[in-house]
């Protein structure tokens, strides 16, 4: 992948986190589906936390050597179908799967249509339907962080609140009473929306985790939000947010401190 | 050529946004009648050749695992519709 160079500079903001030299080693693969939107900005987020970002295609039959992968937004094969669906049965999430439920529990985050290809893949439970108002909707939108064990979650603080972009269509999580319960005592529900559920979510459930921590999928999109300059406003400082960066900064120290729990 | 016809339905517990829309807006063109419509989808499924018990089964594993999301929906109906004949074969 030709580097793309960097317009904003990062180490002039004293709250940015950025992360050490021993972290520029890990290999973080973004996967393309025909109709993914935001593997650019996924992998531009995965340069900013230290890391070196891979391109993955979905026909590809090897995930080569990444350390983690990220399942960006989009409307891979046009959400024909079902959203999420087709996107399942590309060749390339088959090993996907494997390796996020094997040993090595390959760190996996799902951005929005990445979260629906994670809930039509069974590597989280669930399903995602349309927003309850029916409308595509793109907000600023406030988070509360309510687990921080997860790969890509350590660097944030429970209760913590964050601001990132949500755009979608089909963002309303639902899935039966006994799997949510299951996830609210297991801890499992990582992200809720803070303010005004967006879409309908139950149980305002933006974000959630499978059970070993090391797969995570939520709807709000954290690459948007990874430089001053871009991407939301900060309500609390009026500046611009950079607190989507703590999710590919998470993944690096779960790395480099060799793997989830 | 025979066409294999799978329709799929949303649970009936599962809120149908689409469907709620749709009942909203009937009245307002003066259909008065319905309290409630479900939006589902239908495929049609062509078989090059006789619909065979294997090719049955393949539609039916294919309904259960890609037409339809199991957390989401429901597989109302499997069938076969013979070409030229509005007979149709029970598959369910």
């Amino acid at each position: 992948m030709s580097e793309v160079p960097l317009i904003a500079d990062l180490s002039a903001r004293e709250s940015a986190p950025l992360s050490g030299a021993a972290l520029s080693g890990a290999r973080i693969g973004v996967v393309t589906f025909p109709g993914t939107l935001d593997d650019r900005d996924a992998a531009r987020a995965v340069r900013l936390a230290g890391a070196t970002a891979v391109r993955l295609w979905h026909a590809d039959t090897s995930l080569g050597d990444v350390d983690a992968v990220v399942l960006p937004g989009g409307f891979s094969y046009g959400d024909y179908l079902r959203a999420g669906a087709i996107a399942r049965f590309a060749p390339l999430m088959g090993k996907i799967v494997d390796a996020a439920n094997s040993d090595a529990k390959l760190p996996v985050l799902g951005i929005c249509n990445g979260f629906q290809i994670l809930t039509e893949s069974h590597l989280l439970p669930g399903s995602m339907i349309k927003n309850d108002h029916l409308k595509f909707i793109c907000r600023d939108q406030t988070l509360r962080v309510e687990n921080n064990a997860t790969a890509w979650t350590s660097e944030y603080e429970v209760g913590q609140e964050i601001t990132i972009v949500l755009k979608n269509q089909d963002g309303q999580y639902v899935a039966d009473k006994k799997t949510l319960d299951e996830l609210e005592g297991e801890g499992r529900v990582v992200f809720r929306y803070v303010g005004w559920n967006p879409n309908g979510s139950r149980r305002n459930i933006a974000g959630i985790t499978n059970a070993a921590g090391n797969v995570v999928g939520l709807m709000p999109h954290p690459e948007h939000a990874v430089e001053p300059g871009f991407g939301p406003l900060d309500p609390d400082s009026s500046d611009y947010s950079t607190d989507g960066l703590g999710f590919f900064t998470s993944v690096l120290t779960t790395l480099v401190a060799g793997g989830t729990k | 050529m025979p066409r294999i016809v799978v329709d799929v339905m949303p649970k009936p517990e599962i809120l149908d946004p689409q469907g709620k829309a749709i009942v909203g807006a009937l009245p307002r063109l003066g259909f008065t009648a319905f309290s409630g419509v479900r939006q589902g989808k239908r495929f049609e499924l062509t078989v090059d050749g006789p619909v065979t018990d294997d090719v049955l089964e393949q539609a039916r594993t294919a309904a259960a695992t890609m037409l339809s999301n199991p957390v989401i929906e429901d597989v109302v109906n499997v069938e076969v519709l013979a070409d030229e004949s509005t007979e149709t074969v029970e598959a369910n």
